[in-house]
C-alpha cells in the first residue's frame, strides 16, 4: 500500500514536473534573455517573427520589402561589426562611448537591423526596437527547423524530431514484425519442445542487454554495411536506427505474440486440423486470426520501446534535425535529442524548456501507445471470456 | 471388406503404454461404440483413426491400422486427405470464432474451393443434414458463438460433414450437453449411419446401448470386448465387462 502510493506519487510529480518545464517554453520569447533587435525609427517594420529573424541573418530574406517595409536592402548588424564603423578611439577604451555609438549608427542607417546586448542601449536612442511574439504552439510543432543555439532567434520546430522519430520507429517495425511473428509462429507451433526450452531464454536474453551495446553493434557492423551497400557519403541513417530498433524490439514481439499463440485453443487447432487443413492453413486462418489482439500489443509494445529508445539511436542515426526524404538521410530522434542537448542548456533557459516540452511529446507518445496496448488487451480478455 | 480395421496396435506415450495389442473390425455403415474407465485408451484408440495424436510429440505406434484396406500410418500418406475423409467430432463443441456460414464452409474453403455458390449450397445441405437449418438460416452471419451448447455441437457435426467424410469420430461428443440437445444428437448419430461410418466414444453406457451397433469394452488399455452392442450389454463374456456395465467399478 504504502509502496504503491510512492510510487504512484513519484510517477505524478515526474509528469507534472516534465509538464511544467515545459509548457514554460511557451511563455518565452525565441529571443535570448537581454538582447534587443533594434532598427532605424523610420522603419515601418513593427514586427518579426521568429523564423523571419532568422531569414534574415541567414541573408534568406535580403531586402525589407520582403517583410513588408521599403524596397531596400537590408543592412545586417551585429556588436562585433561595430569596428567596421567605429574606431577603437571612438568607442573609447572600456567601451565607455559604445552605447552612444550603436544608437548614432542605428538611427543614421535607415536600413540597418541591429542585433545587440540591452546594456548598449543609450538613452538618446530615437530608432525601434522591434518586438519579437513568444514561442507559439503552431511554431513549435510545424516548424521545420531545430536550431535551438541560432542567433538571434532560437528556431524550436520540432517537426524533423517528431517526424524522425516516427520514421525511424516505423522502419522497425516494419522489419521487426515479419521476423517476430515469423519467429512467433515458429516457436510456438512449429519447434518441438527441446528446441523451444533453448529458444525462448535465448530471445529473451536479447531482452536484457544494454541498449548502447546495441549502439554499438550497429555503429561497427550496420553503418558501415550500410554504407558500402547504399555507396553512401556516410552509414550512419535511418535505416541503421531502424535495423538496431528493429532488433531491440524483437523479443518484445516475439515474447508477446507467442505467448498469444500458444493461448490457442487446442480444441480450435484441433478443429482445423480435423477438417483436413493443413498446419500452415491452421497458422494463419485460426491461430494468428485468435491471437492477433496479443500479436497488436506485442507490436505496439515494440514501438514503444523504439519510440523511447535512446542511446542506439543516438550512435547510430547521423543526428542531423532535417525533415528526412529517404530512409537513408541521417534523422535525429526526440530522445536523442535530449540527451544528446540537455547538458548544453543553461537550467531555466529557453533551450531547456524547450527540451522538456520535447520530453512532453515523447511521454504523450508513449502514454498513447500504452492506452491502446491496455485497450487491445482488454478486448482480448473480453473475446475470450 | 472392413471399412477399418486395425491389426495388434500398440500405442505409447513417451515409455508408457496407453493401449495393448487391439484387434477390431468395423463395418461400412456401422455405429461402433467405445467404452470403459477413465484412461483406459478409448480416446487414444479414436484419435488413431485420424491422426490426430500425431500432434503429440514422443508417441510411438506398433501394428497397422487400416481405412478402406490402406494402411493409415503407412508411407506415402498425405495425413491432410486422410482427414478429409475421416471427419471428427469433439467432446465439447469447438466453432471457430467465425460466423456460423464461415464455420460449415472452413473445411470447404481450405481444400481450395472458391466457387461461391457450390459453397453456399454445400454449406445448407450440411447444416440440414443436422436439422439446424431453421434454427439458423437468417443469422448465417452471425458469430457461432451466439447458438446454444446443443446448436453449437451439431454445427460441427455440420462442419465436418461438409467436406463428406466417409468416416466421422465423435469423441464424447454429448458430454457438455443437456438432455434435449443430448437426444437430438443421438437421434441425428442413427440417421448418419446411412451415409456414415460412425465411431463414438461415451461415457454414458445408454447412449452406447441406444445409438451403437457394436460396442467394444476397454479397459486399462486394452481390449477387453467387442460384441454386438446387444449382446454385450445383457449377456457379456467377460467378467469384467459384466462388472463395469452393471456399475461395480470404472
Amino acid at each position: 500500500m504504502l509502496s504503491s502510493s510512492i510510487t504512484s506519487l513519484t510517477v505524478l510529480l515526474i509528469v507534472v514536473f516534465l509538464f511544467k518545464e515545459g509548457i514554460g517554453l511557451f511563455n518565452q520569447k525565441p529571443v535570448e534573455p537581454g538582447y534587443v533587435i533594434a532598427i532605424n525609427k523610420n522603419n515601418k517594420v513593427k514586427e518579426l517573427s521568429s523564423v523571419q529573424l532568422k531569414n534574415i541573418y541567414d541573408q534568406k530574406i535580403t531586402h525589407w520589402s520582403e517583410v513588408g517595409g521599403t524596397h531596400d536592402s537590408i543592412v545586417l548588424f551585429q556588436l562585433e561589426d561595430i569596428s567596421n564603423y567605429y574606431s577603437d578611439e571612438q568607442i573609447g577604451d572600456n567601451m565607455q562611448n559604445l552605447g552612444t555609438c550603436l544608437s548614432r549608427l542605428v538611427d543614421s542607417l535607415p536600413n540597418i537591423i541591429a542585433f545587440f546586448p540591452d546594456k548598449y542601449l543609450d538613452k538618446k536612442f530615437q530608432g525601434t526596437l522591434l518586438e519579437v511574439d513568444k514561442v507559439s504552439l503552431a511554431d513549435f510543432f510545424a516548424g521545420k527547423e531545430w536550431i535551438p543555439s541560432a542567433k538571434p532567434s532560437a528556431q524550436l520546430g520540432v517537426l524533423p524530431l517528431i517526424l524522425g522519430t516516427l520514421w525511424v520507429s516505423l522502419g522497425a517495425i516494419l522489419l521487426a514484425l515479419p521476423l517476430g511473428l515469423a519467429a512467433a509462429v515458429y516457436m510456438s507451433e512449429i519447434a518441438n519442445e527441446r528446441v523451444r526450452r533453448i529458444m525462448k531464454p535465448l530471445i529473451e536474453l536479447l531482452a536484457g542487454i544494454p541498449s548502447v551495446v546495441y549502439g554499438f553493434f550497429g555503429l561497427v557492423i550496420i553503418v558501415p554495411l550500410i554504407q558500402k551497400t547504399f555507396d553512401l557519403p556516410v552509414g550512419e541513417t535511418g535505416l541503421a536506427g531502424s535495423i538496431v530498433l528493429g532488433i531491440m524490439a524483437l523479443p518484445t514481439i516475439i515474447t508477446i505474440s507467442e505467448d498469444a499463440m500458444r493461448n490457442t485453443p487446442r480444441a480450435m487447432k484441433e478443429a482445423s486440423l480435423a477438417l483436413g487443413a493443413s498446419r500452415w492453413q491452421t497458422i494463419y486462418k485460426v491461430i494468428i486470426p485468435y491471437s492477433i489482439s496479443g500479436i497488436s500489443a506485442g507490436a505496439i509494445l515494440g514501438i514503444g520501446r523504439a519510440i523511447g529508445e535512446t542511446m542506439a539511436v543516438l550512435m547510430v542515426t547521423g543526428n542531423a534535425a532535417v525533415i528526412p526524404h529517404t530512409i537513408l538521410a541521417p534523422v535525429r530522434t526526440i530522445p536523442a535529442t535530449i540527451a544528446a542537448e540537455l547538458g548544453e542548456t543553461s537550467n531555466g533557459g529557453l533551450h531547456y524548456k524547450a527540451l522538456f516540452a520535447l520530453g512532453c511529446i515523447l511521454f504523450l507518445i508513449t502514454l498513447f501507445i500504452n492506452l491502446t496496448v491496455e485497450f487491445i488487451s482488454n478486448r482480448q480478455k473480453h473475446n475470450k471470456n | 471388406m472392413y471399412k477399418i480395421e486395425s491389426k495388434n496396435v500398440d500405442f505409447y506415450y513417451g515409455p508408457s503404454q496407453a493401449l495393448k495389442n487391439i484387434n477390431i473390425a468395423i463395418r461400412s455403415n456401422t455405429v461402433t461404440a467405445l467404452i470403459g474407465p477413465s484412461g483406459c485408451g478409448k480416446s487414444t484408440y479414436l484419435r488413431l483413426f485420424n491422426r490426430m495424436n500425431d500432434l503429440i510429440d514422443d508417441i510411438k505406434i506398433i501394428g497397422q491400422v487400416m481405412i478402406d484396406g490402406e494402411d493409415i500410418y503407412g508411407k506415402g500418406i498425405n495425413v491432410d486427405s486422410l482427414r478429409k475423409n475421416v471427419g471428427m467430432v469433439f467432446q465439447k463443441p469447438n466453432p471457430f470464432p467465425k460466423t456460423i456460414f464461415e464455420n460449415v464452409a472452413y473445411g470447404l474453403r481450405v481444400n481450395g474451393i472458391k466457387d461461391k455458390k457450390f459453397i453456399e449450397e454445400r454449406v445448407e445441405t450440411s447444416i440440414k443434414q443436422v436439422v439446424l437449418w431453421d434454427e439458423v438460416k437468417d443469422k448465417l452471419k452471425k458469430s457461432a458463438f451466439e447458438l446454444s451448447g446443443g446448436q453449437q455441437q451439431r454445427l460441427c457435426i455440420a462442419r465436418a460433414l461438409a467436406i463428406q467424410p466417409s468416416v466421422i469420430l465423435m469423441d464424447e461428443p454429448t458430454s457438455a450437453l443437456d438432455p434435449i440437445s443430448t437426444a437430438k444428437v443421438e437421434e441425428l448419430i442413427y440417421e448418419l449411419k446411412a451415409k456414415y461410418t460412425i465411431v463414438i466414444v461415451t461415457h454414458n453406457m445408454q447412449q452406447a446401448g441406444r445409438v451403437s451397433d457394436r460396442t467394444a469394452f476397454f479397459y486399462l488399455g486394452e481390449l477387453v470386448e467387442y460384441d454386438e452392442t446387444k449382446k454385450l450389454f445383457t449377456n457379456p463374456k467377460q467378467e469384467r465387462t459384466q462388472n463395469y456395465i452393471t456399475g461395480r467399478f470404472g
